[in-house]
């Protein structure tokens, strides 16, 4: 499995770490919002199919990624940073573009 | 200055090994530059860090990810976003710095004693490192003075490729031992020097 990071181009999954579902929702550090709590801890939507997924390139670069997988066939869809406005279309890292 | 010892002092030895009767077509070496340091940019600070770099080392950062470049004294590559690797073979590059890049603009981070620099040149360098690391070696895709950050065997490295054959990796002084054993390794096969 490749992931294309949008700094360092496309590298084999082994550099990178998974970060959890991408989905989630992490509540107000003091929030008393034992649902929201219990939705961020348990809840998941388990899709077969495209799921959001954040991932750090550990053994690289080292930020942290916005991934969409499918879990069907492991296909990386779209990969984006999680901070700012850095998005990089990663296929221009491939081609040498940038 | 403290005299430096370094890690490798064990293991460098001098002179030809490998299947090098045939010749030798990777040559090893320590570099040992005086200063490897890190800066970082705050997010929008990235332009005033890289016109820092310009001030203190007279290196122009070509524009993208990965991107640097080399005089052969002093060195600069990008290794992550609004991060940079800046190398010199003298000492002192971190107090050069103080007073350009400012709190404002990012941060300095001295890894003069936390880095070994390992060089590996000759015709058979890129095969060598390919099989090390799963990543692009050919020209170009890895222009000269261009960075990678990547790792073999969770042993972190960056590379710098500066020149067409030569490659200059930077990896963590604990590790700098093993890694250069295993790279002797990789050389037997094509013959290899140190110098
Ligand atoms: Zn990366």
């Amino acid at each position: 499995m490749l992931i294309t990071c949008p700094y360092c181009g496309p590298r084999d999954v082994i550099e990178f770490t998974y970060q959890g579902d991408g989905n989630r929702e992490r509540p107000q550090p003091a929030s008393q919002d034992l649902d929201a709590w219990n939705t961020y801890v348990y809840d998941r939507l388990n899709p077969a199919g495209d799921h959001n997924e954040i991932w750090q390139h550990s053994g690289g670069c080292r930020a942290h990624l916005r991934v969409v997988r499918n879990t069907l066939t492991h296909e990386i869809s779209s990969v984006a940073f999680t901070r700012g406005d850095h998005k990089v279309d990663a296929r221009h890292k491939a081609e040498g573009k940038i | 200055m403290v005299e430096r010892q370094s890690p490798l002092e064990l293991e460098l030895r001098s002179g030809s090994h490998g299947d090098f009767e045939h010749g030798v077509e990777v040559i090893l070496s320590e570099t040992r530059p005086g200063s490897i340091l890190q800066l970082a940019a705050w997010p929008g600070q990235e332009k005033a860090l890289i016109a820092g770099i310009r001030t203190v080392t007279g290196l122009a950062l070509p524009d993208g990810a990965g991107a640097g470049s080399t005089d052969g004294v002093r060195s600069v590559f990008g290794f992550a976003p609004g991060k940079f690797t800046v190398v010199d073979e003298g000492e002192g590059l971190a107090s050069a710095f103080a007073n350009v890049v400012t709190p404002a603009i990012g941060t300095v981070t001295d890894l003069s004693h936390g880095r070994t620099a390992i060089r590996i040149a000759g015709p058979k360098a890129e095969w060598v490192l390919a099989k090390f690391f799963a990543i692009d070696f050919a020209l170009p895709a890895f222009p000269v003075g261009a960075g990678r950050s990547t790792m073999h065997h969770d042993v972190f490295a960056q590379i710098q490729r500066t020149g067409a054959d030569q490659f200059d990796i930077y990896v963590f002084r604990s590790f700098a031992r093993s890694f250069w054993k295993a790279l002797c390794h990789a050389s037997e096969e094509v013959g290899y020097e140190v110098q």
